[in-house]
């Protein structure tokens, strides 16, 4: 059980080799390669993906004669960790120093890395067996160079910390020097790879190492997107059409080219919605600095066409949603005879909840810097999927893929935001027409108002209770404009993807289940959030949960375990149209009910629950299952007489199979509380007149430090190494919001449907 | 939003000290400080995340006090010593920033030189606050990630002189 209170000290506070690295003379492991493919001891999805895994370590890792090791980083950084944990695996295989390794991040280039799309919580899941492979396969190549230089059997050699030691004499190679001759040795097959015991694992699963990029974090050298610069580079924001689907009509640049500073002001070319990740086009203003182009784009006259959104209005969709979770939609699963069982209940409990549009708002706002020149292209942009930018790029401008470099530079959060590559094409755009380098900056504004927001919707649940009290039906009506809606015209039925979301794959033990999804209309742009569809699903579910138990008058943490009912393995697929398990093979992670109770037991003890707390505070509990882990989570609230809400301790319980670095997982889970407390507090972006009505951080606040939780505690349940990794960015998420408002609901008797809670309580 | 525009007129030279080193500007005077020092000057450790002082991400020293860059006009800091993250301590070792790292706040890290900016000001100001003086003064800092208790936690450890 890892559990982490103190701070530690760490001993790792060097600087990280971002930039300008270029692994000097002599070396290496790293020769020119096809790339292998892995075989994992379990199965995971990873071969499922874009280009799939590779496990070479003459692609991954690259030794110089004076011992540095440098790993290659191929996912995309934006405050996970992963830059860290997954060379950190490599180095804890090969028994690397980690103090002697430096981290390279990789261009975005899935044929020689694999598969780049840093998001659905995969990294570590689809990894840390390429990653262990990779490590291992390292370890024996400088194994067998000093077998060969000793000329002694391999056998008698044995890889400890940087040197490969003879057993016999006790003599000793560094790996700086068997470099080189390590560089000639085959690889072995992975059918043939010594993997570590993981008894003797020394980073992997410990939690202590610190961030790689901790020291340049802390001095401002830290490297994100917006913090490119090129010789003589220009710099450029866009008035984008204020409604999606909308376009330009005509503009005036004449105000904009008096602003001190301001060079030029193009047309950017748009697509038609939908377009996928394609930019939404506007007007661009260039400058010498941003600061001018966003007073340039400020005395912009232009004429729009606002197009077929353009009345869009978030009051009346809400009516629009509601009315359609009234009626029969779509079944995507079945079980029994939901309809029946309703009509026979001794009771009915229904509950309709309201889970608005979110803006992603990273506080690094999307920005990307771009070199066009001729055929080829050269992108830096903080980008969670290199690869598929490095294709939209080259498919824009019409060159060679091999012609386009994306640079992935840190990412000031992501959050689902930037795996859409929008901006990193409208800075190819406008480097192309300009014939210079440029930096698109996005404000705030931007940000928020041309977000691909997360979705709407309206979430209704029926429960029908015979006497006893024990749910004998549940029918789920989700409605919500879809994520498709952004791929293709026309498409209004949440994806088998977001229904598999904590929808159709309720673990809960009960004989007539039916889950329904009547169509919605999109018309903004719907994009993924960190944890997706889980957050309505979640928050219906978990709050219907409570409510069950306060009609009943049952004890909520009672009332969720005889739900998800006995442990056993839940088989949803044969009543489930078009069944998704996070793109995971069901034999390696099934839907277990056992461990989610076991995460929702281990919470109940450790976060001590049902301790008596004191007058105006509440308890809530809440557990889903997301991205392939498991989680629960005990909020106590303190509501004061004005509805001023304060959260004096956060319980999260998490089992995500085999983890890499806990302190990590930690920080995770305490920013997930925060991120649950925003959309639940706060978060709403709405639409008027087909434009997103927020545009700042007065009008879509976020939780401050001092509205924070005062206590965060994080267990993490020791699976064991035989426990497939499983997600950890997102699924701290989903339970947050439900189990506020079922601690809301405790203190104070007001049930929380609608979010954001706003002033929900004032007067309560 | 802020909405002025400035003519191509004739203006002064603005002199200006940044971390110790003297600078001048020519150009627009209502620029910010934020996208001088940014794009002029090359000190890409001040972030831009509001542009209207909501979120602390830009956060210097203007003659020893926290200030956002964002809504700082090039013409309020004539004459002015300006400090940056990168001139907070010549090798990085400020308390605040040792603290920071011993705790390991950071998650994107993006907001963290404005959060540090505004604790080293914080604690030259008040070398022991309160917890509540903490959460208070630091509230103008967002953080996205959600890394408020190991600030608050670090704060405190370099208060007390980690
Ligand atoms: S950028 Fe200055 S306060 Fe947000
Ligand atoms: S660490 Fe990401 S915004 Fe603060």
């Amino acid at each position: 059980m890892y559990q982490h209170i103190a701070p530690r000290i760490e001993n790792v506070s060097r600087r990280a080799v971002l930039r300008g690295l270029g692994i000097t003379a002599g070396l290496v492991l790293a020769a020119p390669v096809m790339s292998r493919r892995s075989i994992a001891a379990y199965a995971t999805g990873a071969g499922n993906m874009p280009h799939g895994t590779v496990n070479d370590p003459r692609v991954f890792v690259a030794i110089a004669p004076d011992g540095i090791v440098t790993i290659i980083a191929h996912r995309a950084e934006m405050g996970t960790g992963v830059r860290t944990s997954l060379p950190m695996i490599v180095a804890d295989e090969m028994d690397a120093d980690w103090d002697r390794v430096r981290v390279r991040q990789a261009p975005g280039d899935e044929v020689k890395y694999g598969n780049q799309d840093t998001d659905g919580s995969r990294s570590t899941r689809h990894y840390l067996m390429p990653m262990r492979q990779i490590g291992a396969a390292a370890r024996m190549m400088l194994e067998a160079a000093a077998a060969t230089r000793w000329n002694v059997p391999v056998s008698e050699v044995k890889a400890v910390n940087h040197e490969v030691v003879h057993t016999g004499t006790g003599r000793k190679l560094g790996y700086g020097e068997l470099a080189i001759d390590a560089a000639k040795q085959p690889v072995a097959a992975v059918a043939d790879l010594r993997l570590k015991d993981p008894k003797d694992f020394r980073y992997i699963g410990k939690g202590r190492v610190s961030i790689v990029d901790l020291h340049d974090i802390t001095t401002g050298k830290a490297m994100y997107g917006s913090d490119t610069r090129l010789p003589g580079l220009k710099y450029a924001v866009i008035a984008r059409p204020p409604v999606v689907g909308g376009k330009l009509v005509s503009f005036d640049a004449e105000g904009a080219l008096k602003v001190s500073g301001v060079e030029k002001v193009i047309e950017v070319q748009g697509w038609p919605w939908p377009s996928k990740f394609q930019p939404l086009g506007g007007v661009a203003v260039i400058a010498r600095n941003t600061g001018a182009a966003i007073m340039g784009r400020e005395a912009l006259k232009i004429v729009w066409d606002d197009g077929p959104n353009a009345n869009y209005d978030s009051v009346s969709y809400r009516a629009e949603l509601e009315d359609a979770a009234r009626k029969p939609g779509l079944v995507v699963r079945n079980n029994g005879d939901p309809e029946a069982a309703l009509k026979s209940a001794d009771k009915v409990v229904v509950g309709e909840y309201y889970i608005p549009h979110l803006a992603h708002v990273s506080m690094e706002s999307p920005v990307a810097t771009a070199r066009v020149t001729g055929d080829k292209a050269e992108v830096w942009a903080p980008v969670q999927s290199a690869g598929g930018t490095r294709e939209d790029v080259a498919k824009t401008l019409g060159i060679p893929i091999e012609n386009v470099t994306i640079n992935v530079t840190l990412l000031g959060g992501g959050f689902g935001r930037k795996s859409k590559c929008d901006f990193a094409l409208e800075a190819v755009l406008i480097s192309k027409a300009i014939g210079a380098p440029v930096k698109v900056q996005w404000t705030r504004e931007d940000d928020i108002r041309h977000d691909f927001a997360h979705t709407v919707s309206v979430e209704r649940i029926e429960a029908g209770l015979d006497k006893s009290g024990k749910v004998i039906a549940w029918r789920h009506r989700s409605v919500a404009p879809t994520i498709g809606s952004t791929f293709s015209a026309g498409a209004t039925h949440e994806l088998p993807f977001e229904r598999g979301m904590g929808l159709v794959d309720l673990p809960f033990d009960i004989p007539n289940i039916r889950c329904e999804n009547p169509e919605a209309t999109a018309h903004t742009r719907i994009g993924w959030f960190r944890a997706v569809s889980n957050i309505p699903h979640a928050f219906a579910i978990q709050t219907m949960v409570a409510e069950i138990a306060q009609q009943t008058g049952r004890d909520p943490k009672e009332m969720l375990l005889e739900l998800i009912g006995p442990a056993r393995i839940v088989d949803v697929a044969s009543s489930v149209k078009e069944p998704w398990n996070y793109g995971e093979p069901l034999d390696s992670y099934p839907i277990d009910a056992g461990r989610l109770r076991r995460v929702v037991e281990l919470v109940a003890e450790k976060g001590n629950w049902g301790r008596s707390v004191p007058k105006g505070h509440g308890l809530g509990i809440a557990a889903h299952r997301s991205f392939v882990s498991y989680i629960a989570t005990i909020v106590e609230v303190a509501v004061d007489d004005k509805g001023k809400l304060t959260i004096p301790r956060v319980d999260t319980a998490i089992d995500c199979g085999t983890f890499v670095n806990p302190e990590r997982i930690q920080s995770q889970i305490e920013g997930a509380a925060i991120m649950g407390l925003s959309l639940a507090k706060y978060g709403e972006l709405t639409f008027k007149n087909g434009r997103a009505v927020q545009g700042n951080f007065d009008d879509f606040p976020l939780v401050r430090i001092d509205e924070a939780p005062l206590v965060t505690n994080v267990y993490i349940v020791p699976a064991g190494p035989d426990v497939p990794p499983s997600g950890v960015g997102e699924p701290g998420v989903p339970p947050f919001a439900p189990a506020l408002c079922n601690a809301i609901f405790a203190a104070t008797g007001k049930r929380i449907r609608s979010l954001p809670i706003g002033k929900q309580l004032e007067g309560a | 939003m802020r909405s002025f525009i400035i003519g191509k007129g004739r203006r002064d030279m603005i002199k200006l000290t940044i971390n110790g080193q003297e600078q001048s500007w020519d150009g627009d005077p209502s620029l910010s400080l934020l996208w001088y020092l940014r794009d002029e000057v090359g000190l890409t450790g001040t972030k831009f995340g509001c542009g209207e002082a909501l979120c602390g991400a830009c956060t210097v020293h203007v003659e020893g006090q926290a200030a956002r860059a964002c809504i700082t006009a090039m013409s309020d800091v004539a004459g002015q010593n300006i400090v940056t993250i990168e001139g907070l301590d010549p090798n990085g070792d400020h308390p605040v920033q040792k603290a920071w790292r011993e705790t390991n706040v950071p998650q994107c890290g993006y907001c963290q030189t404005g959060q540090i900016m505004q604790a080293a000001a914080l604690l030259k100001e008040n070398p022991h606050p309160s917890d509540d003086e903490i959460r208070d003064t630091m509230s103008g800092n967002i953080c996205r990630c959600g890394c408020y208790q190991r600030i608050q936690a670090a704060i405190r450890l370099a208060a007390t002189g980690a």
